[in-house]
């Protein structure tokens, strides 16, 4: 449906719905677009962008969400995950705002989705060329880890001076004979920009590189839009004699659908306190159990 | 049981919000009337527009019913309302000598051209609770009413009153800063159409200030009175009361008002001695101005705004970058709330690192 028909429709609704197509005005989305453009021209750079206030929390998906908002149209099929899951209270909440505000197909499937807003997972199956992966970034700095002032790190990042992070990472093997960052691990974009890939497990990290989709980021508290483009080289930063590596799941498997090569929510049980494991990525779980 | 696993999430969300409309409707007592909340609560009403930046008292009295009397929540409402108009223009830029003051006083003068106007306030009230308030009738209020301000006389109010920081200022006494390249600008900066970088603009400035929260506002501009901190303030002048709203028609070039709005400005002066051989001991100043009467708020802004005007910040309170991050009401409560949402896939990589680097750690110095 195309503005017009959106208009339309509402006229003819008893009771009409006060906003604009998919939300956002117009000049909004097109500024968004812009910033999207110049984001995937350099990727791995986080470019500025005026982030307006939406009706969810700030922190909750709202630079996600208008990146979401400002790229759909009538044709395309959506997915919300949260956490690998379609049916978090987030991840229900932004789906049912975002067909309140332009009454699109919603999916479960990640192959029938064309844009998937997600919170924290790549979903297990691999994506493709006609689809867009739309991150939702608490915190797109990942130099904050060393330096609180986005001014200096600024500076630091169109300098390449990433020396800082290099240390933490060693000092942490001096220390804890292991890195300590856990999700959010800071990726090499194009040889050329460190970057927050958002707080995905490094599990995930190793799907960024060569992506056949594009991957957007949208961190709407702290205004920056960051984007890799597709087959972009994406790498973990690590040490030749001290190797990045993912979360080990070794000799552990979905209890629901026997997967072994997926990422995994560890659930304790109520009375006994035993520990078993499921799939985190939902719909993939469903999808095997139905084979 | 896990919020986020559960199949039916949709049916248990939508239970949470039912229940929470009935909770605020349950009460036997008389539903809360829009005009109510306006004629009595004014103070809330005016918190509500000014952190939720949009001056439209109808929208704040709903937004206050809706949230149930939750302010941060209530801001965030109207701004989020806010955010899906589009900019049709700037209004003419006015000096506030022009007022419609209601309340005007001065701590650093006790004879000020104009007068000290002390107006409706609540400074000179004993803080007693009231316990005639639990039952007021309309009889009481229609007496009382009728024999306030017997001998009333309007005539000896001025329509203007002179900027005390005018005087100081023909004295010589008040630091005039030139502008630096930052600062020098054709036009505003508009913060919600860019994204504001560091060091940010005059106007930059005094946009964040006048939408921050009042609490955070508050205890940055108290840790610098306390000591973390330099300004000595004393408030020149603090005004309450109207401004009118200009605007020029696009083709004719003729002005118009189109209204006018509530504001609360205050102006602090600190003196500032450099240990610089060639600089000359003088005042310096603080704005503060904000949506509605909030003079705890247009107080601190100034004090802030006193504070950010160094290059070498010693604490938080002086510094821009943190000071102007970190005192959005709807941002810092976002974020906040944002930790309620499931995080366990991040806390699953993390105790796997823990994991790893206590076995590693058992292996070098097994027991």
């Amino acid at each position: 449906m195309n503005g017009k028909e959106w208009l339309m429709d509402q006229q003819n609704n008893k009771k009409p719905f006060f906003y604009n197509f998919a939300y956002l005005d117009e000049n909004t989305k097109k500024e968004i677009r812009r910033k999207i453009l110049k984001a995937v021209a350099i990727p791995g750079y986080q470019v500025p962008f005026a982030s307006r206030e939406m009706p969810i929390g700030r922190g909750w998906g709202t630079g996600g969400l208008q990146l979401t908002l400002s790229i759909i149209g009538c044709a395309d099929t959506l997915k919300v995950i949260d956490q690998g899951s379609d049916d978090s209270v987030n991840a229900i909440n932004i789906k049912k705002f975002i067909q309140k505000v332009c009454d699109i197909p919603i999916t479960n499937d990640t192959k029938e989705a064309t844009v998937i807003q997600t919170r924290h997972r790549i979903p297990e199956e691999r994506l493709e060329k006609n689809q867009i992966l739309v991150f939702q970034v608490p915190i797109p700095e990942i130099l904050k880890i060393i330096e609180p002032s986005d001014q200096v790190t600024k500076r630091m990042h169109a300098e390449a001076d990433y020396s800082g992070i290099w240390l933490y990472l060693y000092e942490d093997i001096i220390h804890f004979n292991e890195i300590s960052i856990g999700a959010g691990y800071p990726v090499m974009v194009n040889h050329r920009y460190i970057m927050d890939p958002s707080p995905i497990p490094r599990f995930d990290i190793p799907k960024m590189n060569h992506n056949r989709s594009l991957l957007l980021f949208g961190a709407g508290r702290e205004k920056r839009i960051y984007a890799i483009p597709p087959f972009t080289d994406v790498e973990p930063i690590e040490f030749e004699d001290f190797k990045f590596r993912t979360e080990d799941f070794s000799g552990k498997k979905c209890s629901k659908c026997n997967a072994t090569d997926v990422y995994l929510d560890e659930i304790i049980d109520d009375e006994s306190g035993a520990r078993s494991y499921q799939c985190s990525d939902t719909s993939y779980c469903e999808k095997r159990c139905q084979l | 049981m896990a919020y986020v696993a559960v199949k039916g999430g949709q049916k248990a969300i939508q239970n949470s919000i039912n229940l929470m409309e009935y909770n605020r409707k349950k009460g036997s007592s008389v539903l809360l009337e829009t005009e109510q909340i306006k004629d009595q609560l004014f103070f809330l009403i005016d918190r509500i527009m000014c952190e939720g930046s949009l001056y439209a008292p109808d929208l704040a009295a709903v937004a206050i019913k809706q949230t149930c009397g939750d302010i941060l929540e209530a801001s965030f409402v109207l701004r989020a309302y806010r955010a899906t108009k589009s900019r049709v223009g700037y209004s003419i830029a006015h000096k506030t000598d022009k007022m419609r003051v209601i309340r005007r006083i001065s701590a650093s003068f006790k004879e000020v051209p104009g007068g000290q106007i002390l107006g409706a306030s609540l400074d000179y009230t004993l803080r007693l609770l009231d316990y005639d308030l639990v039952k007021e009738d309309d009889f009481d209020r229609e007496a009382m009413l009728g024999q306030l301000f017997p001998d009333l006389n309007g005539a000896d109010y001025p329509d203007i009153f002179p900027k005390i920081v005018d005087l100081l200022k023909k004295e010589k006494l008040i630091e005039i800063k030139p502008l630096d390249h930052f600062q020098q600008e054709q036009e505003p900066f508009d913060i919600t159409r860019e994204s504001i970088q560091f060091p940010a603009s005059r106007s930059a400035v005094l946009q964040t200030m006048a939408r921050g929260e009042t609490g955070g506002m508050l205890l940055l501009a108290y840790s610098n009175m306390r000591g973390f901190g330099m300004v000595h303030p004393v408030i020149g002048e603090l005004r309450v009361g109207y401004l009118p709203v200009e605007i020029e028609h696009p083709y004719e070039k003729s002005i118009y008002r189109v209204g006018e709005i509530k504001v609360t400005e205050a102006e602090i002066i600190s003196a500032t001695f450099s240990s610089e051989p060639s600089s000359i001991p003088k005042f310096s100043l603080g704005y503060g101005l904000c949506f509605g009467h909030n003079e705890t708020k247009a107080i601190s802004m100034a004090v802030l705004d006193r504070a950010m005007q160094t290059s070498q910040p010693k604490s938080a309170s002086e510094d821009q970058e943190f000071v102007l991050s970190h005192i959005d009401g709807i941002e810092s409560v976002g974020f906040c709330n944002h930790y309620k949402l499931p995080h366990y896939v991040s806390f699953q990589s993390a105790l796997d690192r823990v994991r790893f680097a206590q076995d590693k750690k058992k292996k070098e110095s097994p027991e």
